[in-house]
Protein backbone atom coordinates (compact mmCIF):
# COMPACT_ATOMS: atom_id res chain seq x y z
CA UNK A 1 0.00 0.00 0.00
CA UNK A 2 1.29 3.11 -0.69
CA UNK A 3 -1.39 5.37 0.67
CA UNK A 4 -1.80 6.02 4.20
CA UNK A 5 -5.72 5.10 4.79
CA UNK A 6 -8.76 7.46 6.13
CA UNK A 7 -10.68 4.02 6.40
CA UNK A 8 -9.87 1.26 8.95
CA UNK A 9 -9.57 -2.14 7.86
CA UNK A 10 -11.97 -5.03 7.00
CA UNK A 11 -8.83 -7.02 5.76
CA UNK A 12 -5.31 -7.65 5.83
CA UNK A 13 -3.50 -9.98 3.77
CA UNK A 14 0.37 -10.51 4.67
CA UNK A 15 3.16 -12.38 2.64
CA UNK A 16 -0.25 -15.10 1.22
CA UNK A 17 1.64 -17.94 -1.05
CA UNK A 18 -0.46 -20.67 -2.08
CA UNK A 19 0.76 -23.59 -4.18
CA UNK A 20 -1.27 -25.92 -6.68
CA UNK A 21 1.02 -28.75 -6.97
CA UNK A 22 4.05 -27.62 -8.64
CA UNK A 23 2.39 -24.01 -9.29
CA UNK A 24 3.27 -20.87 -7.16
CA UNK A 25 -0.19 -19.47 -7.56
CA UNK A 26 -0.12 -16.89 -5.39
CA UNK A 27 3.21 -15.39 -4.59
CA UNK A 28 4.09 -13.32 -1.38
CA UNK A 29 0.44 -11.48 -1.97
CA UNK A 30 0.03 -8.05 0.33
CA UNK A 31 -2.96 -6.13 0.41
CA UNK A 32 -6.10 -4.39 2.44
CA UNK A 33 -9.28 -4.28 2.40
CA UNK A 34 -11.10 -1.03 3.70
CA UNK A 35 -14.61 -0.01 4.46
CA UNK A 36 -16.39 2.13 2.50
CA UNK A 37 -13.63 1.53 -0.63
CA UNK A 38 -13.83 -0.36 -3.57
CA UNK A 39 -11.12 -2.90 -4.40
CA UNK A 40 -10.88 -4.28 -7.90
CA UNK A 41 -8.96 -6.87 -8.81
CA UNK A 42 -7.23 -7.43 -12.17
CA UNK A 43 -5.18 -9.55 -14.14
CA UNK A 44 -4.76 -11.32 -17.23
CA UNK A 45 -6.47 -15.10 -17.51
CA UNK A 46 -5.12 -17.05 -14.84
CA UNK A 47 -3.48 -14.73 -13.04
CA UNK A 48 -4.98 -16.01 -9.79
CA UNK A 49 -7.53 -13.75 -9.20
CA UNK A 50 -10.14 -15.88 -8.11
CA UNK A 51 -7.49 -18.12 -6.24
CA UNK A 52 -6.78 -14.94 -4.40
CA UNK A 53 -10.60 -14.14 -3.66
CA UNK A 54 -11.11 -17.36 -2.46
CA UNK A 55 -8.44 -17.27 -0.01
CA UNK A 56 -9.75 -14.00 1.10
CA UNK A 57 -13.19 -16.10 1.27
CA UNK A 58 -11.65 -18.41 3.70
CA UNK A 59 -12.47 -21.54 0.78
CA UNK A 60 -9.01 -22.03 0.23
CA UNK A 61 -6.28 -22.06 3.22
CA UNK A 62 -2.87 -20.40 1.99
CA UNK A 63 0.12 -22.46 2.37
CA UNK A 64 1.87 -19.43 4.39
CA UNK A 65 1.18 -15.59 5.02
CA UNK A 66 -1.51 -14.34 6.95
CA UNK A 67 -4.78 -12.83 7.17
CA UNK A 68 -6.27 -11.11 9.36
CA UNK A 69 -10.09 -10.18 9.50
CA UNK A 70 -11.71 -8.04 11.55
CA UNK A 71 -13.91 -10.08 14.29
CA UNK A 72 -17.29 -10.93 13.10
CA UNK A 73 -16.80 -9.84 9.66
CA UNK A 74 -19.65 -10.43 8.07
CA UNK A 75 -18.90 -10.95 4.22
CA UNK A 76 -21.53 -10.92 1.31
CA UNK A 77 -20.61 -12.89 -1.45
CA UNK A 78 -21.70 -12.85 -5.17
CA UNK A 79 -20.37 -15.85 -6.59
CA UNK A 80 -19.38 -15.84 -10.84
CA UNK A 81 -22.56 -17.86 -11.57
CA UNK A 82 -25.01 -19.89 -9.45
CA UNK A 83 -26.41 -22.53 -11.53
CA UNK A 84 -29.07 -24.55 -8.92
CA UNK A 85 -30.06 -27.75 -10.75
CA UNK A 86 -33.24 -27.43 -12.12
CA UNK A 87 -34.91 -30.81 -10.11
CA UNK A 88 -34.68 -27.80 -7.09
CA UNK A 89 -37.83 -26.03 -7.66
CA UNK A 90 -36.52 -22.19 -5.92
CA UNK A 91 -38.52 -19.38 -6.59
CA UNK A 92 -36.72 -15.44 -5.97
CA UNK A 93 -38.56 -15.14 -3.60
CA UNK A 94 -37.44 -18.37 -1.53
CA UNK A 95 -33.63 -18.29 -2.47
CA UNK A 96 -33.78 -14.75 -1.05
CA UNK A 97 -34.74 -15.86 2.44
CA UNK A 98 -32.40 -18.11 2.55
CA UNK A 99 -29.47 -15.34 3.09
CA UNK A 100 -30.78 -15.54 7.11
CA UNK A 101 -33.91 -14.70 8.69
CA UNK A 102 -35.47 -11.61 6.92
CA UNK A 103 -39.17 -10.53 6.33
CA UNK A 104 -41.16 -9.44 3.20
CA UNK A 105 -40.11 -6.12 3.41
CA UNK A 106 -36.21 -6.20 3.89
CA UNK A 107 -37.00 -8.54 0.98
CA UNK A 108 -38.69 -5.75 -1.38
CA UNK A 109 -36.41 -3.49 -0.19
CA UNK A 110 -33.28 -5.20 -1.68
CA UNK A 111 -35.09 -6.13 -4.46
CA UNK A 112 -36.13 -2.77 -5.01
CA UNK A 113 -32.28 -1.89 -4.61
CA UNK A 114 -31.15 -3.90 -7.51
CA UNK A 115 -34.06 -2.67 -9.54
CA UNK A 116 -35.37 -6.54 -9.96
CA UNK A 117 -38.68 -5.38 -7.56
CA UNK A 118 -40.77 -6.88 -10.37
CA UNK A 119 -38.92 -10.69 -10.26
CA UNK A 120 -40.23 -11.84 -6.64
CA UNK A 121 -42.55 -14.80 -7.63
CA UNK A 122 -40.14 -15.58 -10.53
CA UNK A 123 -38.86 -19.05 -10.96
CA UNK A 124 -34.79 -18.82 -10.89
CA UNK A 125 -34.24 -21.32 -13.21
CA UNK A 126 -36.01 -18.82 -15.79
CA UNK A 127 -33.89 -15.84 -15.45
CA UNK A 128 -31.46 -13.49 -18.26
CA UNK A 129 -28.49 -13.99 -16.87
CA UNK A 130 -28.12 -9.72 -15.82
CA UNK A 131 -31.28 -10.89 -14.28
CA UNK A 132 -29.37 -13.31 -11.97
CA UNK A 133 -26.79 -11.28 -11.14
CA UNK A 134 -28.64 -8.89 -9.67
CA UNK A 135 -31.17 -11.57 -7.36
CA UNK A 136 -27.19 -12.40 -6.43
CA UNK A 137 -26.15 -8.85 -5.48
CA UNK A 138 -29.55 -8.84 -3.73
CA UNK A 139 -28.84 -12.19 -1.69
CA UNK A 140 -25.55 -10.57 -0.81
CA UNK A 141 -27.12 -7.22 0.27
CA UNK A 142 -29.47 -9.27 2.66
CA UNK A 143 -27.13 -10.39 4.98
CA UNK A 144 -26.16 -6.42 5.68
CA UNK A 145 -22.27 -7.48 4.87
CA UNK A 146 -19.47 -5.38 5.92
CA UNK A 147 -17.63 -6.37 2.57
CA UNK A 148 -19.52 -7.01 -0.25
CA UNK A 149 -17.29 -9.86 -2.81
CA UNK A 150 -18.12 -9.83 -6.13
CA UNK A 151 -16.68 -12.74 -8.42
CA UNK A 152 -16.57 -10.85 -11.80
CA UNK A 153 -20.39 -9.18 -11.87
CA UNK A 154 -20.89 -8.30 -14.92
CA UNK A 155 -20.39 -12.03 -16.80
CA UNK A 156 -22.84 -12.36 -19.38
CA UNK A 157 -24.58 -8.85 -19.19
CA UNK A 158 -24.36 -6.71 -21.85
CA UNK A 159 -22.50 -3.32 -22.10
CA UNK A 160 -24.95 -1.60 -21.17
CA UNK A 161 -26.50 -3.70 -18.18
CA UNK A 162 -22.78 -3.64 -16.78
CA UNK A 163 -22.14 0.10 -16.48
CA UNK A 164 -25.54 -0.26 -14.74
CA UNK A 165 -24.26 -2.95 -12.43
CA UNK A 166 -21.05 -0.96 -11.91
CA UNK A 167 -23.24 2.48 -11.03
CA UNK A 168 -25.57 0.15 -8.72
CA UNK A 169 -22.27 -1.49 -7.03
CA UNK A 170 -21.29 2.30 -6.29
CA UNK A 171 -24.51 3.59 -5.26
CA UNK A 172 -24.39 0.41 -2.85
CA UNK A 173 -20.99 1.19 -1.06
CA UNK A 174 -22.51 5.20 -1.00
CA UNK A 175 -25.76 3.95 0.99
CA UNK A 176 -24.24 1.70 3.28
CA UNK A 177 -20.86 1.85 3.40
CA UNK A 178 -19.57 -1.32 3.04
CA UNK A 179 -16.43 -2.26 1.70
CA UNK A 180 -16.39 -3.63 -2.09
CA UNK A 181 -13.89 -6.12 -3.31
CA UNK A 182 -14.32 -7.04 -7.19
CA UNK A 183 -12.60 -8.97 -9.64
CA UNK A 184 -12.93 -7.61 -12.87
CA UNK A 185 -11.89 -8.87 -16.72
CA UNK A 186 -12.47 -5.74 -18.48
CA UNK A 187 -10.52 -3.39 -17.89
CA UNK A 188 -12.39 0.16 -18.79
CA UNK A 189 -15.53 -0.25 -17.57
CA UNK A 190 -14.61 -1.35 -14.23
CA UNK A 191 -11.89 1.63 -13.63
CA UNK A 192 -14.29 4.67 -13.77
CA UNK A 193 -16.44 2.75 -10.93
CA UNK A 194 -13.12 1.99 -8.55
CA UNK A 195 -11.06 3.55 -5.51
CA UNK A 196 -8.56 0.96 -5.24
CA UNK A 197 -7.06 -1.14 -8.02
CA UNK A 198 -4.59 -4.93 -7.52
CA UNK A 199 -3.47 -5.66 -10.51
CA UNK A 200 -2.01 -9.07 -10.10
CA UNK A 201 -0.31 -11.34 -12.08
CA UNK A 202 0.78 -14.24 -9.28
CA UNK A 203 2.03 -11.28 -7.53
CA UNK A 204 1.03 -7.93 -6.84
CA UNK A 205 2.11 -6.50 -9.65
CA UNK A 206 1.07 -2.71 -8.95
CA UNK A 207 -1.77 -1.24 -7.04
CA UNK A 208 -3.26 1.96 -5.80
CA UNK A 209 -5.41 4.68 -7.73
CA UNK A 210 -6.86 3.62 -11.44
CA UNK A 211 -5.00 6.58 -12.65
CA UNK A 212 -1.54 5.81 -10.51
CA UNK A 213 -2.01 2.06 -11.84
CA UNK A 214 -2.95 2.61 -15.46
CA UNK A 215 0.39 4.90 -15.50
CA UNK A 216 2.41 2.06 -14.35
CA UNK A 217 4.89 0.71 -16.57
CA UNK A 218 4.15 -3.13 -14.94
CA UNK A 219 0.83 -2.55 -15.61
CA UNK A 220 1.47 -1.12 -19.12
CA UNK A 221 3.82 -4.54 -19.53
CA UNK A 222 0.76 -6.62 -18.78
CA UNK A 223 -1.73 -5.24 -20.91
CA UNK A 224 0.00 -3.52 -23.50
CA UNK A 225 0.36 0.11 -24.46
CA UNK A 226 -3.20 -0.58 -26.04
CA UNK A 227 -5.01 -1.64 -23.08
CA UNK A 228 -3.41 0.84 -21.15
CA UNK A 229 -4.10 3.52 -23.60
CA UNK A 230 -7.68 2.61 -23.73
CA UNK A 231 -8.14 2.97 -20.02
CA UNK A 232 -6.24 6.02 -20.05
CA UNK A 233 -8.79 7.39 -22.90
CA UNK A 234 -11.69 5.93 -20.86
CA UNK A 235 -11.04 7.47 -17.71
CA UNK A 236 -11.38 10.68 -19.16
CA UNK A 237 -14.16 10.15 -21.59
CA UNK A 238 -17.15 9.27 -19.08
CA UNK A 239 -19.37 12.33 -19.53
CA UNK A 240 -22.57 10.90 -20.11
CA UNK A 241 -23.79 7.14 -19.69
CA UNK A 242 -26.87 5.34 -21.16
CA UNK A 243 -29.71 2.90 -19.19
CA UNK A 244 -30.47 0.13 -20.43
CA UNK A 245 -32.91 1.81 -22.74
CA UNK A 246 -29.74 4.00 -24.58
CA UNK A 247 -30.83 7.09 -22.90
CA UNK A 248 -28.66 9.34 -21.08
CA UNK A 249 -28.60 8.97 -17.06
CA UNK A 250 -28.25 12.36 -15.49
CA UNK A 251 -25.46 13.42 -13.83
CA UNK A 252 -26.95 13.27 -10.12
CA UNK A 253 -27.80 9.86 -10.74
CA UNK A 254 -24.45 8.70 -11.63
CA UNK A 255 -21.65 7.98 -9.04
CA UNK A 256 -18.32 9.59 -10.51
CA UNK A 257 -15.00 8.05 -9.97
CA UNK A 258 -13.75 11.22 -9.19
CA UNK A 259 -15.39 12.16 -5.80
CA UNK A 260 -13.93 9.06 -3.79
CA UNK A 261 -10.46 9.66 -4.90
CA UNK A 262 -8.95 10.07 -1.90
CA UNK A 263 -10.65 6.98 -0.31
CA UNK A 264 -7.56 4.42 -0.53
CA UNK B 1 -59.38 -55.39 9.17
CA UNK B 2 -56.97 -57.94 9.89
CA UNK B 3 -53.46 -56.69 12.46
CA UNK B 4 -51.29 -57.19 9.69
CA UNK B 5 -53.03 -54.68 7.03
CA UNK B 6 -53.13 -52.12 10.12
CA UNK B 7 -49.32 -52.84 10.88
CA UNK B 8 -48.28 -52.76 7.04
CA UNK B 9 -50.62 -49.36 6.57
CA UNK B 10 -48.26 -48.14 9.76
CA UNK B 11 -45.30 -48.60 8.60
CA UNK B 12 -45.62 -48.03 5.26
CA UNK B 13 -46.99 -44.95 5.78
CA UNK B 14 -44.63 -43.83 8.52
CA UNK B 15 -41.46 -44.86 5.96
CA UNK B 16 -43.20 -42.87 3.38
CA UNK B 17 -43.49 -39.42 5.26
CA UNK B 18 -39.77 -39.75 6.08
CA UNK B 19 -39.14 -40.03 2.62
CA UNK B 20 -40.65 -37.40 1.28
CA UNK B 21 -38.17 -34.62 2.37
CA UNK B 22 -35.14 -36.87 2.22
CA UNK B 23 -35.63 -38.40 -1.43
CA UNK B 24 -36.00 -35.09 -2.22
CA UNK B 25 -32.37 -34.21 -1.37
CA UNK B 26 -31.40 -37.62 -3.10
CA UNK B 27 -32.71 -35.82 -6.38
CA UNK B 28 -31.36 -32.44 -5.57
CA UNK B 29 -28.00 -33.60 -4.73
CA UNK B 30 -28.17 -36.24 -7.51
CA UNK B 31 -27.37 -38.98 -4.63
CA UNK B 32 -29.38 -42.05 -5.98
CA UNK B 33 -26.64 -44.06 -6.73
CA UNK B 34 -25.36 -43.38 -2.96
CA UNK B 35 -28.44 -44.46 -1.67
CA UNK B 36 -28.47 -47.65 -3.96
CA UNK B 37 -25.18 -48.31 -2.76
CA UNK B 38 -26.49 -48.11 1.01
CA UNK B 39 -29.42 -50.23 0.71
CA UNK B 40 -26.85 -53.04 -1.15
CA UNK B 41 -25.15 -52.86 2.20
CA UNK B 42 -28.10 -54.36 4.49
CA UNK B 43 -28.25 -57.71 3.85
CA UNK B 44 -24.51 -57.76 5.06
CA UNK B 45 -26.17 -55.95 8.28
CA UNK B 46 -28.41 -58.56 8.64
CA UNK B 47 -25.83 -61.60 8.86
CA UNK B 48 -24.06 -59.08 11.14
CA UNK B 49 -26.74 -59.03 12.99
CA UNK B 50 -27.43 -62.96 13.76
CA UNK B 51 -23.66 -63.07 14.31
CA UNK B 52 -23.38 -60.76 17.14
CA UNK B 53 -26.67 -62.13 18.30
CA UNK B 54 -28.23 -58.26 18.23
CA UNK B 55 -31.19 -56.64 16.88
CA UNK B 56 -31.35 -56.99 13.14
CA UNK B 57 -32.99 -53.56 12.80
CA UNK B 58 -30.40 -52.06 14.64
CA UNK B 59 -27.25 -54.13 13.27
CA UNK B 60 -28.99 -52.95 9.74
CA UNK B 61 -28.93 -49.47 10.85
CA UNK B 62 -25.01 -49.51 12.11
CA UNK B 63 -24.06 -51.01 8.78
CA UNK B 64 -25.74 -48.19 6.08
CA UNK B 65 -24.26 -46.08 8.56
CA UNK B 66 -20.63 -47.36 8.81
CA UNK B 67 -20.34 -47.97 4.80
CA UNK B 68 -22.20 -44.32 4.63
CA UNK B 69 -18.94 -43.18 6.44
CA UNK B 70 -16.41 -45.59 4.47
CA UNK B 71 -17.89 -43.59 1.65
CA UNK B 72 -17.45 -39.95 2.78
CA UNK B 73 -13.48 -40.77 3.73
CA UNK B 74 -13.32 -43.04 0.16
CA UNK B 75 -14.86 -39.93 -2.04
CA UNK B 76 -11.31 -37.73 -0.38
CA UNK B 77 -9.48 -39.39 -2.54
CA UNK B 78 -9.27 -38.60 -6.02
CA UNK B 79 -7.67 -42.57 -7.70
CA UNK B 80 -11.41 -43.99 -8.41
CA UNK B 81 -14.52 -41.65 -9.45
CA UNK B 82 -17.06 -41.88 -6.86
CA UNK B 83 -19.45 -43.86 -9.06
CA UNK B 84 -16.91 -46.47 -9.76
CA UNK B 85 -16.38 -45.99 -6.06
CA UNK B 86 -20.40 -46.36 -5.63
CA UNK B 87 -20.26 -49.34 -8.37
CA UNK B 88 -17.71 -51.54 -6.32
CA UNK B 89 -19.34 -50.74 -2.95
CA UNK B 90 -23.08 -51.75 -3.52
CA UNK B 91 -22.24 -54.88 -5.61
CA UNK B 92 -19.15 -56.07 -3.16
CA UNK B 93 -21.43 -55.08 -0.12
CA UNK B 94 -24.58 -57.15 -1.58
CA UNK B 95 -22.25 -60.18 -2.43
CA UNK B 96 -20.57 -59.99 1.24
CA UNK B 97 -23.78 -60.16 2.38
CA UNK B 98 -25.32 -63.55 0.34
CA UNK B 99 -21.74 -64.98 0.99
CA UNK B 100 -21.88 -64.36 4.54
CA UNK B 101 -25.87 -65.50 5.14
CA UNK B 102 -24.59 -69.21 2.98
CA UNK B 103 -21.55 -69.21 5.52
CA UNK B 104 -23.02 -68.83 8.51
CA UNK B 105 -26.08 -70.93 7.32
CA UNK B 106 -28.64 -68.68 8.37
CA UNK B 107 -32.14 -69.27 7.38
CA UNK B 108 -33.30 -66.21 5.72
CA UNK B 109 -36.28 -65.50 3.80
CA UNK B 110 -34.18 -63.99 0.68
CA UNK B 111 -36.67 -62.96 -1.21
CA UNK B 112 -38.16 -60.34 1.83
CA UNK B 113 -34.83 -58.70 2.30
CA UNK B 114 -34.57 -58.21 -1.86
CA UNK B 115 -38.25 -56.98 -2.47
CA UNK B 116 -39.67 -56.18 0.81
CA UNK B 117 -42.00 -57.88 3.13
CA UNK B 118 -44.65 -55.24 3.86
CA UNK B 119 -47.47 -57.57 5.04
CA UNK B 120 -45.34 -59.11 7.90
CA UNK B 121 -44.68 -55.83 9.57
CA UNK B 122 -44.61 -56.51 13.26
CA UNK B 123 -45.51 -54.49 16.18
CA UNK B 124 -41.48 -54.59 16.71
CA UNK B 125 -40.58 -52.95 13.41
CA UNK B 126 -43.00 -50.46 14.04
CA UNK B 127 -41.06 -49.06 16.91
CA UNK B 128 -38.06 -48.81 14.77
CA UNK B 129 -40.02 -46.93 11.60
CA UNK B 130 -41.49 -44.51 13.91
CA UNK B 131 -38.65 -43.66 16.88
CA UNK B 132 -36.32 -43.57 13.62
CA UNK B 133 -38.74 -41.75 11.62
CA UNK B 134 -39.12 -38.65 14.04
CA UNK B 135 -35.55 -38.52 14.97
CA UNK B 136 -34.90 -37.85 11.48
CA UNK B 137 -37.39 -35.20 10.54
CA UNK B 138 -36.79 -33.62 13.91
CA UNK B 139 -33.14 -33.26 12.74
CA UNK B 140 -33.95 -32.38 9.36
CA UNK B 141 -36.46 -29.67 10.37
CA UNK B 142 -33.65 -28.92 12.79
CA UNK B 143 -31.26 -28.16 10.43
CA UNK B 144 -33.30 -27.23 7.10
CA UNK B 145 -31.97 -24.12 6.54
CA UNK B 146 -27.99 -25.30 5.92
CA UNK B 147 -29.19 -28.20 4.57
CA UNK B 148 -31.02 -26.24 1.60
CA UNK B 149 -28.02 -23.92 1.91
CA UNK B 150 -25.42 -26.19 0.63
CA UNK B 151 -28.20 -27.55 -1.75
CA UNK B 152 -27.97 -24.47 -3.61
CA UNK B 153 -24.69 -23.95 -3.42
CA UNK B 154 -21.63 -25.00 -1.09
CA UNK B 155 -19.33 -22.21 -1.02
CA UNK B 156 -21.88 -19.62 -0.81
CA UNK B 157 -23.11 -21.83 2.47
CA UNK B 158 -19.39 -22.10 3.39
CA UNK B 159 -18.93 -18.23 3.56
CA UNK B 160 -21.99 -17.70 5.08
CA UNK B 161 -21.03 -19.74 8.05
CA UNK B 162 -22.37 -23.04 7.52
CA UNK B 163 -19.93 -26.07 8.55
CA UNK B 164 -20.49 -27.65 5.36
CA UNK B 165 -18.46 -30.88 5.51
CA UNK B 166 -20.32 -31.86 8.80
CA UNK B 167 -24.27 -30.92 7.42
CA UNK B 168 -23.21 -33.14 4.29
CA UNK B 169 -22.36 -35.98 6.48
CA UNK B 170 -25.60 -35.12 8.60
CA UNK B 171 -27.54 -35.76 5.60
CA UNK B 172 -25.59 -38.92 4.53
CA UNK B 173 -26.16 -40.29 7.76
CA UNK B 174 -29.87 -39.65 7.65
CA UNK B 175 -30.24 -41.06 4.38
CA UNK B 176 -28.40 -44.53 5.55
CA UNK B 177 -30.75 -44.81 8.65
CA UNK B 178 -33.79 -44.32 6.54
CA UNK B 179 -32.65 -46.67 4.18
CA UNK B 180 -31.95 -49.27 7.02
CA UNK B 181 -35.79 -48.53 8.04
CA UNK B 182 -37.16 -48.38 5.00
CA UNK B 183 -35.97 -51.88 3.94
CA UNK B 184 -38.85 -53.79 5.42
CA UNK B 185 -41.21 -52.16 3.68
CA UNK B 186 -39.95 -52.02 -0.24
CA UNK B 187 -36.76 -54.22 0.42
CA UNK B 188 -32.81 -53.48 -0.26
CA UNK B 189 -33.39 -53.49 -4.83
CA UNK B 190 -36.28 -50.97 -4.30
CA UNK B 191 -35.43 -48.91 -1.83
CA UNK B 192 -34.11 -46.06 -3.63
CA UNK B 193 -37.53 -45.97 -5.94
CA UNK B 194 -39.45 -45.19 -2.76
CA UNK B 195 -37.08 -41.80 -2.08
CA UNK B 196 -36.86 -41.09 -5.49
CA UNK B 197 -39.93 -41.66 -7.48
CA UNK B 198 -42.10 -39.49 -5.22
CA UNK B 199 -39.62 -36.48 -4.79
CA UNK B 200 -39.19 -36.46 -8.97
CA UNK B 201 -43.14 -36.61 -9.27
CA UNK B 202 -43.67 -33.87 -6.80
CA UNK B 203 -41.13 -31.79 -8.48
CA UNK B 204 -43.43 -31.40 -11.60
CA UNK B 205 -45.85 -29.12 -9.04
CA UNK B 206 -43.92 -27.55 -6.67
CA UNK B 207 -42.71 -24.27 -6.42
CA UNK B 208 -40.47 -24.36 -3.38
CA UNK B 209 -38.52 -26.54 -1.66
CA UNK B 210 -40.59 -27.20 1.27
CA UNK B 211 -43.84 -27.97 -1.27
CA UNK B 212 -41.46 -30.44 -3.17
CA UNK B 213 -40.73 -32.50 0.02
CA UNK B 214 -44.31 -32.26 2.03
CA UNK B 215 -45.66 -33.36 -1.79
CA UNK B 216 -43.18 -36.66 -1.90
CA UNK B 217 -44.58 -37.55 1.04
CA UNK B 218 -48.05 -37.52 0.06
CA UNK B 219 -47.33 -38.87 -3.11
CA UNK B 220 -45.42 -41.95 -1.00
CA UNK B 221 -48.37 -42.37 0.88
CA UNK B 222 -50.44 -42.28 -1.96
CA UNK B 223 -48.16 -44.80 -3.10
CA UNK B 224 -48.06 -46.80 -0.25
CA UNK B 225 -52.10 -47.05 0.01
CA UNK B 226 -52.43 -48.22 -3.46
CA UNK B 227 -49.93 -50.85 -3.16
CA UNK B 228 -51.61 -52.44 -0.10
CA UNK B 229 -54.95 -52.41 -1.91
CA UNK B 230 -53.21 -53.91 -5.28
CA UNK B 231 -51.35 -56.46 -3.13
CA UNK B 232 -54.92 -56.78 -0.99
CA UNK B 233 -57.26 -57.82 -3.93
CA UNK B 234 -54.97 -59.05 -6.91
CA UNK B 235 -52.60 -60.89 -4.37
CA UNK B 236 -49.49 -59.11 -6.00
CA UNK B 237 -46.15 -58.58 -3.96
CA UNK B 238 -46.62 -55.86 -1.83
CA UNK B 239 -43.73 -54.18 -2.11
CA UNK B 240 -42.94 -53.83 -5.55
CA UNK B 241 -46.66 -53.07 -5.95
CA UNK B 242 -45.61 -49.96 -3.72
CA UNK B 243 -43.03 -49.09 -6.83
CA UNK B 244 -45.85 -49.80 -9.57
CA UNK B 245 -48.29 -47.32 -8.06
CA UNK B 246 -45.97 -44.81 -7.23
CA UNK B 247 -44.63 -45.14 -11.05
CA UNK B 248 -48.08 -44.66 -12.76
CA UNK B 249 -48.69 -41.30 -10.41
CA UNK B 250 -44.93 -40.17 -11.67
CA UNK B 251 -46.12 -40.73 -15.18
CA UNK B 252 -49.82 -39.07 -14.30
CA UNK B 253 -48.14 -36.36 -12.96
CA UNK B 254 -45.88 -35.69 -15.81
CA UNK B 255 -48.52 -35.78 -18.27
CA UNK B 256 -50.61 -33.08 -17.02
CA UNK B 257 -50.81 -30.64 -19.32
CA UNK B 258 -48.09 -28.03 -19.12
CA UNK B 259 -49.52 -24.43 -17.32
CA UNK B 260 -45.92 -22.90 -16.28
CA UNK B 261 -42.80 -24.63 -15.73
CA UNK B 262 -41.39 -23.83 -12.33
Amino acid sequence: MNQPHRHEPLIKLDMVNLHFGQNHVLQNISTELHKGCITTIIGPNGAGKTTLVRVILGLLKPDSGNIWKESNLRIGYMPQKLQVDKTFPLTVERFLKTAQNCNQEQIQTALNDVGASLLLKQSIHHLSGGEMQRILLARALLRDPHLLVLDEPVQGVDINGQLELYNLISRIRDERGCGVLMISHDLHLVMASTDHVVCINHHVCCSGHPEHVTNDPSFTELFGIKGSEQLAVYSHHHNHRHDEHGNIIPENERTSSSSHKDCC
Amino acid sequence: MPDFLIYALLGGLGVAIVAGPLGSFVVWRRMAYFGDTLAHSALLGVSIGFLLDINLNLSVIICCVGLALVLVALQRQRMVATDTLLGIMAHSALSLGLVAVALLEIRVDLMSYLFGDLLAVSPQDLFWIYGGGVAVLLLLKLLWQPLLAITINEELAHVEGVNVPLIRLILMLLIAVVIAIAMKIVGLLLITSLLIIPAAAARRLARTPEQMAIGAGVIGCLSILGGISLSWYFDTPAGPSVVVVSLALFIALYSLPTKQQT
